[in-house]
């Protein structure tokens, strides 16, 4: 085989890969997108934020390993885009510790139906601008954590690996924002009755 | 409650627990509550993609030659 054969081989090989990478990428975007949403506060800004994740992953596409996982490549490309952001942007003051438990949103909602919350539904009691709102209002990085374990669904291992965190810090950081966001819910939950 | 919530918890723990909920009603309605809230947060923030969106990622492509 001549050294041109060999080398026309290689460029028809790269194209294929380059295609399949391209195609797959695509085929997460609506997942992709569901997590930028989640992590910034205006569907604008979660266009955006997108549009570049895919400018910066096709042009990186070399610097992924084939057979590991996509979604999570992808979403770190993401979360660092939005770190990079989050810090031109002026950072919301950092909010009190939190002294109440895990159950503050139920007791609050318990305490102001005057009885246990048996058969409620926490719907009837929030709207979607609540809880989106709610969401808004959780430091960044605690939201970042939030959004991949609770709303993108990575396990603890994913979420520090695509956030380059150790997975104990994935943990309490997860714990505070759940905090902080049942906080948050509480007020505008308390507010509409 | 939240490493039981999140499935992170030995199959011995996650048992204990489970039989526990069964007897306890000032523990099941709060995972009941945990539970639903959980998926509330989930599809409250759930937006469709637009598909303006959709249209310029899928013009990033290399073109083919």
């Amino acid at each position: 085989m001549s050294e041109t054969d060999t080398e026309g081989r290689r460029i028809a090989n790269e194209a294929r890969d380059r295609v399949r990478f391209e195609e797959e990428a695509l085929g997460l975007s609506d997942q992709v997108f569901r997590v930028a949403r989640g992590l910034v506060n205006s569907r604008e800004e979660a266009e955006d934020l997108v549009q570049q994740t895919y400018e910066r992953a096709f042009r990186s596409w070399r610097s992924f390993t084939p057979g590991t996982n996509l979604r999570a490549w992808l979403l770190r490309i993401l979360t660092n885009l939005n770190i990079d952001r989050a810090r031109r942007v002026k950072r919301r003051p950092e909010t009190q510790p939190m002294e109440e438990g895990d159950y503050f949103l139920y007791n609050k909602l318990e305490e102001s139906a005057g009885r246990p919350l048996e058969e409620e539904r926490v719907v009837e009691r929030l709207s979607q601008d609540d809880v989106v709102g709610a969401l808004s209002a959780v430091p960044h990085d605690f939201r970042d954590v939030l959004v991949l374990v609770d709303i993108g669904d990575f396990s603890y291992q994913d979420a520090a690996q695509i956030l380059d965190i150790p997975i104990g810090t994935v943990m309490s950081r997860l714990h505070r924002a759940r905090r902080v966001l049942k906080h948050e819910l509480a007020d505008r939950a308390v507010e509409a009755t | 409650m939240q490493p039981f919530l999140d499935r992170s918890l030995s199959l011995e723990e996650q048992v204990s627990v489970e039989t526990h909920l069964e007897t306890c009603p000032w523990c099941s309605n709060r995972f009941r509550f945990e539970q639903e809230l959980r998926g509330y947060v989930r599809v409250a923030c759930s937006e469709e993609m637009p598909p303006s969106l959709k249209a310029k990622l899928a013009a990033l492509r290399t073109p083919l030659l």
